[in-house]
């Protein structure tokens, strides 16, 4: 820290009084940084400084760093496992439909809510598509459970009724009707929360645009073709970065909440798998292992979108 | 493009205004379709809590409660487990949440001084934690040997500042408080500790609304830190509760659950809708109020720094 103040003085002289004020406080920064630094450091840093556990023998007298080294004998253990494919494959399922089927539509929800004319209609829809956002999983989960249970869900059998859903199945216990219904109940509680950046990118494009438009005898589709979504095409390229960064992070919460013995075929993904294993079973390197091979697809999802982003429309995330 | 835009320019106003009432038209019929979807699950939950379940398990309860009766409801608050989940709930989400305040803002004040050399670099130590971690285990066992498993601490520390929420915090006071304010305190002989906490305090109250909100609706919602770091049921906040009582069917202490035969079965079914209706009205009921202000955080978070 003295060495720092030494650099900056060096720098500012020019300044006098004031460099003067601003360095004899620069030490309050610091103060005011230090516990959100600190908890970063032991949440975080440390966490991933105990990462060696994927490549050392976990022993209980010596701890995480005492451990024997055995280099990447857990992954092999993890690649060939017959636990591997499966895990990864219902990772990316669920992952890719989410990203396919989630995406887009918050994009196309504010779009229609973009175009609507009547102010009240308009306030009383956006207010309601956010209010799902607000059900904990939990809650979420147990909805799930009663709408679509057999026999007697009264969504479930609905969609029965008009024919969408064979009338033999069992939506909430079986590993066939499980990603459909991950990633669409996932659509229903999020679409409206997600749609708001999209909204008020809309909401900022110039009026003379439009009228612009209307001078040219565009009806409102082209309108809508040609201003709005060049508009918001920023806002869709950096939020999909975002997302693929996340493309193996299923959350954790609903497929372990959503999973039973009849569907873990299709639900076990890589969280819920190092829970098992990790926690649940002790087998602390092999879990780390496996989380610290989730983190880094991860890693590399993220780099190669911004990339790709950068490379083809100038916007990246990094 | 040139094309399509001759074409409309040829045809008559009458066409295009054809066209454009077709579409306000499917516009309208989308939004109330999209309305329904998102509304009628929530509906059915609220008038299948109120009503007879029996009626509710043969599927003649759609649109209105019917034969109203409270059953539900009043199993769920004779049920001891649900107001020990509610009492740690609401401690967690207050001290938890002051807690993250008291972190979040001094820290997002010292990123947001221009004049603070080391800023983008402390700010990278804080970005690159948004995309890569220790993973699950790793951060257990750190957890593990603080001894705080299972302890009210951790359920409180655990997330004592969010990185996104405090780069939302940061851009706001970077961009929305005038530089000329500081040049004056500085000028009065201002610290930063007085000017932080006479000036920059009382000019972010938007922003502060906004993570007070979202950092109370986390602790409120958070269910993933209470399984996995705390195994004891005293400490266990609603959202591991309701877990037991409405995922895992176990039985309530008032002695439903343990009732022979469909009767049994059917008021359980009723006890769970309404314990979903108690656990989310807190949330639902202030959201109204609240909601410009979640709208502004994530414009906030939107312009990003």
């Amino acid at each position: 820290m003295a060495k720092a103040k030494k650099v900056q003085a060096s720098g500012n002289k020019s300044f006098g009084f004031r460099a003067g004020k601003y360095l004899s406080h620069t030490w309050q920064l610091w103060v005011m940084l230090l516990p959100a630094v600190v908890y970063i450091f032991i949440f975080c840093y440390i966490p991933m400084y105990g990462v060696q556990l994927a490549f050392r023998e976990y022993s209980f007298a010596t701890g995480i760093t005492g451990g024997k080294w055995v280099g990447f004998k857990y992954f092999e253990q993890y690649f060939t496992s017959n636990m591997f494919w499966p895990t990864l494959r219902n990772t990316f399922v669920l992952s890719f439909f989410s990203i396919v089927v989630g995406f887009p539509a918050p994009i196309i929800l504010a779009m229609i809510i973009n175009q609507l004319r009547h102010k009240k209609w308009k306030r009383v829809v956006q207010t309601t598509v956010y209010i799902p956002y607000f059900i904990s999983v939990v809650v979420m989960v147990s909805m799930i459970q009663v709408l679509f249970m057999n026999d007697k869900g009264v969504i479930g059998n609905f969609l029965k009724q008009i024919g969408l859903v064979a009338q033999t199945t069992n939506i909430v216990g079986s590993a066939s009707t499980f990603v459909p219904l991950y990633v669409l109940t996932g659509v229903w509680q999020s679409m409206g929360w997600n749609s708001i950046i999209y909204i008020a990118a809309l909401s900022s494009v110039d009026t003379q645009l439009y009228d612009a438009c209307k001078i040219d005898g565009a009806n409102r589709w082209q309108t809508m073709w040609n201003i709005d979504f060049p508009a918001i095409l920023p806002t869709v390229m950096i939020l999909l970065i975002m997302n693929m960064g996340n493309v193996l992070n299923v959350g954790f919460d609903k497929a372990f909440l959503m999973q039973n013995d009849l569907n873990r075929s299709a639900s076990q993904v890589i969280s819920t798998y190092v829970y098992q294993v990790g926690i649940k079973s002790s087998q602390f390197s092999f879990g780390t292992a496996v989380g610290l091979f989730n983190t880094v697809v991860n890693f590399v999802f993220l780099m190669v979108t911004n990339w790709i982003s950068k490379r083809s429309t100038g916007t990246g995330l990094l | 493009m040139a094309n399509t835009k001759m074409k409309s320019s040829d045809t008559f106003m009458k066409s295009s205004s054809m066209a454009d009432k077709i579409f306000g038209a499917a516009v309208i019929l989308l939004s109330i379709l999209i309305f329904v979807i998102i509304v009628y699950p929530l509906w059915f939950v609220v008038i299948a809590s109120i009503s007879n379940s029996n009626l509710v398990n043969q599927g003649l309860v759609t649109f209105w409660p019917k034969d109203i009766r409270f059953y539900g409801y009043e199993q769920v608050f004779q049920d001891s487990r649900i107001w020990t989940g509610y009492m740690n709930t609401i401690i967690y989400v207050v001290v938890g949440t002051v807690l993250n305040m008291v972190v979040t803002m001094p820290a997002a004040y010292a990123l947001s001084r221009r004049d603070f050399k080391q800023r983008n670099g402390i700010m990278m130590y804080f970005v690159f934690t948004m995309y890569f971690s220790g993973g699950l285990v790793p951060l257990y066992m750190t957890i593990s040997s603080l001894h705080l498993i299972s302890t009210k601490t951790i359920l409180i520390i655990i997330v004592a500042v969010n990185t996104y929420n405090l780069i939302i915090a940061r851009t706001f006071i970077a961009n929305s408080i005038p530089e000329d304010l500081y040049e004056a305190a500085v000028l009065d002989g201002c610290s930063h500790f007085n000017y932080f906490i006479k000036v920059v305090l009382p000019l972010s109250k938007a922003v502060i609304s906004v993570l007070v909100l979202y950092y109370a609706v986390f602790h409120w919602n958070d269910y993933f830190n209470a399984l996995m770091f705390n195994s004891n049921s005293d400490h266990a906040p609603l959202q591991i509760v309701l877990r037991e009582i409405l995922l895992l069917n176990q039985a309530f202490s008032s002695g439903s659950g343990g009732v022979q035969g469909g009767y049994g079965q059917s008021s359980a079914d009723q006890v769970k809708y309404a314990i979903i209706i108690v656990s989310t009205v807190p949330i639902l009921c202030v959201y109204p109020f609240i909601q410009k202000y979640f709208e502004k955080g994530v414009m906030i978070g939107a312009v990003k720094g």
